[in-house]
């Protein structure tokens, strides 16, 4: 699924500047606990989550995340999002619930790859395109 | 070959502007030697939790690495409260942090177990009242973690 689609599904705003919309990610995961997001994410997906500071953004940079979407309307400030793009990592906004961003993008073929490091990967499935 | 290099960064207690720093920095000098991306990402995560612990809990720490042909491995040391009991800590979801760590999305108890689990060898050692030393290496060649 790429940045374009997400835009159009979530009615999302892009917040940092010079991103290719063609960018497209495999996979998503959702947490406001970034301990949760390094335990348990995987590369190449984007994250939806309610929290703000430039923590989120150091996060998604040590765990490789593609995007990060801020939900119900929460922007960061300037600082955190220069950051982002000094890490060249896109920020969405959208209105919608955390439950409604999920809702929404999995409706639309996207889906987690949650494994524990300790168990065997569940199988991928891949987005499918609009 | 490439040489083996080192270096080092200081850490400030509570400096929640650049918590990260360290650990971006030393992702970097990782991504300019070539390292693959799977074992970068292992050594990013464990050293960003390694010095988030720092932040929120010492008043002061460094983080030493040394990169060689065969392995990563890096050293973090603090001046803090240190860990009366690591067993504990080493579990899944137990956490001493205060709500406002939690607030900024960390404090959940996952910090260590997740360092253990992203490293192929793990040494912590805390003393009450003097500071906590974790030392972590992951393998570059011939020996990437088994994951089954």
């Amino acid at each position: 699924m790429n940045l374009a689609e997400i835009l159009s599904i979530l009615n999302a705003r892009m917040l940092t500047d010079h991103v290719p919309l063609q960018k497209a990610v495999e996979s998503a995961y959702c947490a406001d606990l970034m301990s949760d997001v390094l335990s348990f994410s995987v590369t190449n997906s984007l994250l939806v989550t309610g929290l703000t500071n430039a923590q989120v953004i150091r996060t998604a940079e040590m765990a490789a995340i593609e995007v990060i979407i801020f939900i119900q309307g929460k922007s960061p400030d300037s600082q955190t999002i220069k950051l982002a793009e000094e890490k060249r990592i896109p920020l969405l906004v959208t209105d919608l619930s955390m439950f409604d961003t999920c809702g929404k993008l999995y409706e639309r073929g996207l889906r987690s790859q949650f494994h524990h490091l300790n168990q065997a990967p569940i199988i991928t499935v891949r987005a499918q395109s609009l | 070959m490439i040489n083996a290099e080192e270096g080092v960064f200081f850490l400030t207690g509570k400096d929640f502007t650049n918590a990260g720093a360290a650990s971006s920095s030393l992702k970097g000098v990782l991504e300019k030697r070539g390292v693959p991306q799977d074992i970068i990402r292992r050594t990013a995560i464990a050293a960003f939790e390694a010095e988030m612990n720092v932040i929120i809990y010492a008043v002061a720490g460094m983080m030493k690495y040394r990169i060689s042909n065969t392995e990563i491995s890096v050293t973090i040391q603090d001046m803090g409260q240190g860990i009366p009991n690591i067993d504990l800590a080493m579990t899944e979801g137990y956490s001493t942090a205060p709500d406002y760590i939690r607030e900024m999305g960390f404090g959940s108890g996952m910090g260590l177990p997740n360092i253990k689990k992203s490293t192929d060898h793990f040494v912590i050692n805390s003393m009450v009242g003097e500071g906590t030393t974790l030392e972590f290496t992951i393998r570059l060649a011939n020996g990437d973690k088994e994951r089954a």
